[in-house]
């Protein structure tokens, strides 16, 4: 293992057994037992059946594509939405402002089953949404419009949160120097606001988009979960658990565990990315 | 010709250049859209908790808590926090302290290892302990012969639910400490303070409410986790059921006036963590004041 070499030497105690502490509780917590589940795959399961199980299989293809899909789509919608909230926050004056600042939040402080019970109780043919599209026809609970409304709720905070510091840290010489060279409003917003909290709103999809291809709980309640049409991929790897298919759960949980790392990955490229346009 | 060039001046500070800014219909547009937006997808929802929760009365409302599967589960999701928050309180300090006032090589890394849990989805989180210590997991068959349970039992729930709220304290203190610098603790030690001392004196009341918030958190995390729990818990009732997944099964059971009201609770504790977190941002941002003023830098701009 590499020393760690304390650079600029600080006069400050506690170095040692702070660093220490980390290192140990997250090598125990984090780090050893996700060396089990990669020792798991490469030890007892053959290429073939990581084949058969994870890729091949037309009811675990569905699920990834129904992920994918959705949070795709859910990403989008707070990526619109996302920079309006932003906007309205950091631009405008209006009553409750601050309240409604303060809600954006709540996503990361509700549990997902408590928004999954909401939003499936709202949205079914009896609900007080869910109502108004019964004699459409259009359903929305037990259906991939419910799933993408789920996906949408827990990413919303993201999107909001990466683009509100980067709109505030806008110089407003830079657009009034656009307007007076004759720009008008939506000019300016296209071409020179857009994309200079472009890497921010990046940033903010990616975020979105990981937090729904892993999200469980709200889903659960209100996909309807029907195989092959409205079953998420993490709830394949609860099913297969529940039958002693280890084997079967972990060639989905690898899948699904290496999406989320090359998006951690674009995610701090997109980091990196961003501060250094800010500068 | 100078007095028409200092009333253009004038009459341009008075109100902003037109092209600069939107026009009032547009501003509405964005407000009410923003508005709807967050209203259909927040507050709806929450509001849709409490109404459904009280709709029988207070009566049922309360007789929801009194069943004894209703009761154990409200124990175990303490227990749980009781176990969780405080190491992962511990680790955030600790981790804080180490990547906020030190610089070391790899300091970002260890900073996107913390982030990790968050990462990872909470099923995964799950199948990662499965792994370890279920039946037909690594430790699974050693921790059978010796009859100890971990999975489908309390331990597993403490600590899949560790794993998924590792983060959130770290994540509210490192950005705190590295912008404090390590002046204030320096100028402590050099007056004779002790290590411990100068935490307990100096750092501690700096970062309180970034502690406080990340705290309440953490324990909101705790006791809402569904994912990692559903994998781990077996869902044994009056034994390996968390608040969550009572209002699971609840829902489940077409109860759901018991499903909304234990969902209220945990809606309730949600709305608390906001409003710790709205009061810690005035709080933090009032301090910033006083102390701008003491320093002579006059009002924050």
């Amino acid at each position: 293992m590499p020393r760690l070499h304390v650079k600029q030497q600080s006069a400050l105690p506690g170095f040692g057994i702070s660093m220490g502490f980390t290192l140990f509780y997250l090598a125990l917590l984090v780090l050893i037992p996700l060396c089990g589940l990669v020792l798991f795959t490469g030890t007892r399961m053959t290429p073939a059946e990581f084949w058969t199980k994870a890729i091949a299989d037309p009811r675990v293809l569905a699920s990834y594509r129904l992920s994918l899909v959705a949070s795709l789509i859910a990403a989008s919608l707070n990526g619109v939405f996302g920079l309006i909230v932003a906007w309205v926050l950091v631009r405008y004056e209006f009553t409750g402002k601050r309240f409604i600042d303060a809600i954006v939040d709540l996503p990361f402080a509700l549990p997902t089953a408590v928004s999954g019970i909401a939003l499936t109780t709202l949205y079914v043919h009896t609900g007080w949404i869910g109502r108004w599209f019964e004699p459409l026809g259009i359903r929305i609970a037990y259906a991939w419009p419910g799933i993408i409304i789920a996906l949408t709720l827990v990413g919303l905070p993201f999107v909001v949160r990466t683009v509100q510091p980067a709109l505030e840290g806008l110089e407003p010489e830079i657009e009034e120097a656009a307007s007076s060279l004759g720009a008008t409003r939506w000019q300016t917003f296209r071409c020179v606001i857009l994309p200079t909290v472009m890497p921010s709103l990046l940033t903010g999809f990616a975020l979105a988009f990981a937090r729904a291809l892993g999200e469980f709980g709200s889903v659960y309640f209100i996909a309807g979960n029907m195989p092959y049409r409205t079953e998420i991929a993490p709830l394949l790897i609860l099913i297969k658990l529940e039958q002693f298919d280890y084997v079967g759960a972990t060639a989905i949980g690898v899948v699904m565990l290496i999406a989320a790392f090359i998006l951690l990955l674009i995610i701090n490229l997109l980091q990196w990315w961003s501060r250094r346009h800010q500068l | 010709m100078a007095r028409s060039i200092a009333l253009r001046l004038d009459s341009s500070k008075a109100r902003p250049v037109p092209s600069n800014t939107e026009s009032t219909l547009t501003r509405r547009l964005l407000i009410a859209s923003a508005l709807l937006f967050l209203g259909l997808f927040l507050f709806l929802p929450l509001m849709l908790v409490f109404a459904y929760a009280f709709r029988e009365g207070l009566g049922i409302y309360l007789s929801s808590f009194i069943t004894p599967d209703a009761l154990s589960a409200i124990r175990l999701s303490l227990i749980t926090a009781a176990i969780a928050v405080p190491l992962n309180t511990l680790f955030g300090v600790a981790a804080a302290w180490a990547i906020g006032k030190f610089e070391f090589k790899g300091k970002s890394v260890l900073i996107t290892l913390i982030d990790l849990p968050f990462a990872i989805s909470p099923v995964i989180a799950g199948l990662i302990f499965m792994l370890l210590f279920g039946a037909l997991g690594w430790f699974g068959p050693w921790l059978m012969e010796r009859n100890i349970s971990i999975m489908f039992a309390t331990p597993g729930i403490v600590i899949a639910t560790m794993f998924v709220t590792v983060p959130f304290v770290a994540r509210e203190l490192i950005p705190l400490m590295q912008a404090q610098g390590t002046e204030e603790e320096q100028s402590a030690l050099t007056l004779g303070a002790s290590g411990f001392q100068t935490f307990r004196r100096v750092t501690l009341p700096n970062i309180k409410w970034g502690l406080i918030y990340g705290i309440i958190l953490t324990n909101a995390r705790a006791m809402g986790e569904f994912g990692a729990v559903s994998v781990v818990s077996g869902h044994i009732r009056g034994q390996t059921n968390t608040m969550p997944l009572h209002i699971e099964i609840l829902y489940n059971d077409y109860q759901t006036t018991a499903a909304f009201a234990v969902a209220s609770l945990l809606a309730f504790l949600a709305v608390v963590t906001l409003a710790v977190r709205f009061t810690v941002e005035w709080k933090t941002a009032r301090d910033h004041e006083a102390a701008a003023r003491e320093a002579g830098w006059g009002d924050n701009p």
